[in-house]
């Protein structure tokens, strides 16, 4: 993992020290609630419906054993034992008081933390695959590049006060595994023909009220360019976006109003007029590359006896195995997705105690690191295949063993209207309510990867669009109301799912998906998952179903 | 309205109503006021933030000063226009001109910019040492590219040609 | 004209603690975070009082997002009409022990009924 260097170390700091002081200038009334708020926000720090809740960066998702003590420890101290991973791989407390931010922030310096730009109208949070660095089909571990991005946007001179927030994801393979195409701009490391790493550049997706897939904006950008590439692509936004309508303000409408070849014609007559960071930016990403060197493997046989064994023998270790697993580059290891949903519990929430068992448990069996899956899942990135049934066994102990990775219980979801004040309806029981109704673990594998993305307002923090089957909380009438969509993808055939119908009550939501998941059981081919399905039939095929109709029983 | 530079508050030498000083003009009037005060005597320029840096190129060895204007503190194009002024080689002194508040003074200088002008309310409410303690908040930033004494990456690379060089010589 | 013209009413006055974050219901004298404790505005006169109310203490720094909230009153408790408001005056419905839901159990059975 990255370390702070002395500079990141006074950095950090001194950015406490500054929240610190903008706190006491709020409390005396240097400033206003309407000038400070956007200070808090770049700092992490909301008002929601029963408390202020801060949000903190887990920069792409990497995480220490330590850390994660450390967020146990402030879950205690200063909110109500528990924490939220967020679908942007962050970390929620959601009982928070201002007078008590400053301390947290220097416990969150002390291992390295810290909550800047996880809110506001500024670069956010930075995001990569889960599986960087251990995925065999990457051409590069993503994290240094984004790493680099992560500083580069730290406190940015000129993009802390953009139209809107500005979100950027960095992968390194063909397969999606961060929903790229979703993001303000998308960095993926390539290899051109000639054999030499640089980016594809994406700019203009995002979901929220109107959702947009990416464009393609630069095909190759040869490395050494990428912050002077991405300060004329900001520079552009930050200049042209729109500033007179709140819901028109992100880069998606933008690139959608002036069309792609528009933008990309004055994002490359910015770049040529910029100044060059070449060989500063090369030297910067070797140094924070070698930061991330190689891990200590031990050289293991490629197929582990012992994990053959238990996999015969214990029949509840082989059905996690069959969704938890994603194979390593290195023979012998697993990389092991802990599924954060258990049926009937909160999606992606997290005790104190479970963070310390897990924390133990980083440091026995992944080399003390884990990371965060924007599907609100947590990943031990570094197992020894010989050792995943005593894992196993352990995770089972602590409630972190539920075998749902990707299949229909495993469901994003956002705090809704349960913590959230932007919310219009509530997210998480909607959740729970379908978990439970799909609990029977056989019913779950014969249906296969399938997933329920929830959303409890329109800005879609859960993902809604790109859920196989997308729920959307609204408000109508005075009464809670859902919306649900089909066919929405999150991978790199990223697609926005479609309307199957009127809003339904919280009531009427777990039988219209279980209509909709009948029609898939009903007309599936041999092998086919949901998903394809779906894609083959198309959603009108799902309608009738979904309203109640009892048709494709004969199929 | 308050001037403020690095330093904290200072007179203003230029005015918009002729009652001392230089005079800052719209952009509209500046070919006029350039004209009817010769090639010697400094004018300066108020510019709204979207403005065009095409129009402004030609004015750069003519105006002493440019204002860009900040209708509100999280309006940030006034920094991207700051930035692109100073990169294509404007050389004059940059202020802007609005309710900004101190924790963005830092970013306005590395913007570009040499001074900010506030309106009288938001000097009443945050005072001098309030905005010159914000200025030096965090003493190194991260981006290369961006006028300050030096930046973290710049730190870096120097700490490591002495390193080099040290490993050289023993 | 009236400050709080087409608020419904009665109405009580809801926002949070500046410092603490906390939901807080103005009193006849203060703040009190048990919503049974709120002052209930019955007419209009009483409403607009409230918003003065509001604008003050938001500028006293005392709390932020300051607004009234139209309320029905069950049981002699007022008791939000709108569905956000009840979440906000009771805590997460999905942890039923944490927040003004716990903290004051009689507010919250008297509100339930």
């Amino acid at each position: 993992m990255y370390r702070y260097d002395e500079f990141d170390e006074r950095f950090v700091r001194e950015r406490v020290a500054q929240f610190r002081d903008q706190v006491d200038r709020r409390l005396s009334g240097s400033l206003t609630e309407d000038e400070f708020r956007p200070l808090r926000l770049q700092n992490g720090l909301y008002l929601q419906l029963h408390a202020y809740m801060l949000r903190i960066a887990i920069p792409y998702g990497s995480l220490s054993s330590r850390q994660l003590r450390q967020l146990a420890r402030i879950a205690d101290a200063y909110d109500k034992g528990y924490g939220h991973f967020t679908t942007r791989t962050n970390l929620q407390f959601n009982w928070i008081k201002l007078r008590d931010v400053p301390d947290i922030l220097d416990l969150l310096a002390d291992v390295e933390m810290h909550c800047i730009q996880t809110s506001g109208n500024d670069v956010r949070n930075v995001t990569a695959d889960q599986f960087a660095g251990v995925a065999g089909d990457e051409i590069e571990d993503p994290r240094p590049v984004a790493e680099l991005l992560r500083q580069w946007s730290s406190l940015h001179p000129e993009f802390s006060f953009l139209p809107r927030k500005f979100k950027i994801a960095v992968i390194a393979s063909a397969a999606d595994r961060a929903v790229l195409k979703s993001h303000d701009v998308g960095v993926r490391i390539v290899r051109n023909k000639a054999g030499e790493i640089g980016y594809q550049i994406l700019a203009g997706g995002g979901l929220g009220r109107t959702p947009m897939v990416g464009k393609v904006v630069r095909d190759f950008l040869p490395r050494g360019q990428l912050l002077a590439y991405l300060e004329a692509l900001l520079r552009v936004y930050n200049a042209d976006g729109r500033r007179d309508n709140k819901f028109k303000a992100r880069i998606k409408i933008l690139v959608h109003e002036i069309g792609v070849e528009t933008f990309r014609e004055r994002v490359e007559a910015e770049f040529a007029a910029g100044p060059s960071y070449a060989d500063d930016e090369t030297a910067e990403l070797a140094r924070i590359a070698a930061s991330f060197a190689q891990k200590n493997y031990e050289r293991l046989p490629a197929r582990s006896e012992t994990f053959e064994a238990a996999r015969k023998t214990d029949p509840a270790f082989a059905e996690w195995v069959v969704n938890s697993l994603f194979s390593h580059k290195v023979d012998g290891y697993a990389a092991v997705t802990v599924s954060l949903k258990p049926v009937g519990g909160v999606p992606g929430d997290m005790t104190s105690a479970q963070m310390r068992l897990f924390a133990d448990l980083t440091d026995r069996y992944s080399l003390g690191e884990l990371r965060v899956t924007h599907a609100q899942n947590l990943v031990l990135p570094y197992v020894k295949q010989d050792e995943l049934h005593a894992l196993w066994k352990e995770l089972a102990g602590a409630r972190l063993a539920t075998p749902n990775v990707g299949l229909v219980t495993d469901i994003i979801s956002c705090p809704g209207l349960d913590y959230c004040a932007l919310a219009t309806a509530r997210s998480i029981p909607i959740a729970q309510a379908i978990a439970t109704r799909f609990a029977d673990k056989a019913r779950q594998a014969d249906i296969g990867p399938l997933q329920i993305k929830i959303s409890g307002c329109i800005n879609a923090c859960g993902h809604h669009h790109v859920g196989h089957i997308g729920i959307l909380g609204l408000e109508k009438r005075g009464q809670e109301s859902y919306q649900v969509t089909l066919g929405g993808d999150s991978s790199e055939n990223m697609a926005i799912g479609e309307l199957l119908g009127p809003g339904l009550t919280a009531d009427e939501v777990p039988d219209a998906i279980e209509r909709v998941v009948g029609v898939y059981l009903a007309q599936r081919r041999a092998g086919e998952t949901f998903i394809e399905a779906v894609k083959r039939l198309g959603v009108g095929a799902f309608k009738a179903a979904f309203l109640g109709g009892a048709q494709n029983e004969a199929a | 309205m308050k001037l403020l530079d690095r330093a904290g508050y200072r007179t203003d030498d230029f005015s918009r109503d002729g009652s001392g000083g230089s005079p800052i003009v719209q952009l509209a009037e500046v070919n006029a006021a350039l004209e009817a005060r010769g090639a010697d005597a400094p004018v300066g320029v108020e510019v709204a933030n979207n403005t065009d840096v095409e129009r402004l190129a030609a004015l750069f060895d003519r105006v002493a000063l440019i204002a860009i204007v900040f209708p509100a503190f999280s309006d940030g194009r006034g920094f991207s226009l700051a930035k692109r002024l100073r990169q294509d080689g404007f050389k004059g002194r940059l202020r802007a001109v609005g309710p900004l508040i101190p924790d963005q003074g830092p970013y306005a200088f590395a913007c570009g910019f040499d001074e900010i002008e506030l309106p009288e309310a938001i000097a009443a409410r945050q005072t001098e040492a309030q905005w010159t303690k914000a200025f030096s908040a965090i003493s190194l930033p991260y981006q290369p590219g961006y006028a300050r004494p030096a930046t973290i990456l710049e730190r870096r690379l120097e700490a490591r040609r002495k390193a080099t060089e040290g490993a050289r010589h023993a | 004209m009236s400050a709080t013209k087409g608020q419904p009413l009665p109405a009580i006055l809801i926002a949070n603690d500046l410092r603490e974050g906390h939901v807080v219901f103005r009193t006849a004298v203060g703040w009190t975070r048990d919503p049974a404790r709120a002052r209930v505005a019955t007419d209009r006169d009483a409403a607009d009082v409230l918003a003065v109310e509001a604008v003050q203490a938001v500028a006293r720094q005392e709390v932020i997002d300051a607004y009234l909230i139209d309320v029905d009153v069950r049981n002699g408790v007022p008791v939000p009409r709108h569905f956000r408001e009840r979440f906000k005056t009771l805590g997460p419905s999905v942890h039923p022990e944490l927040g003004k839901q716990a903290e004051f159990a009689a507010y919250a059975s008297a509100a339930a009924e």
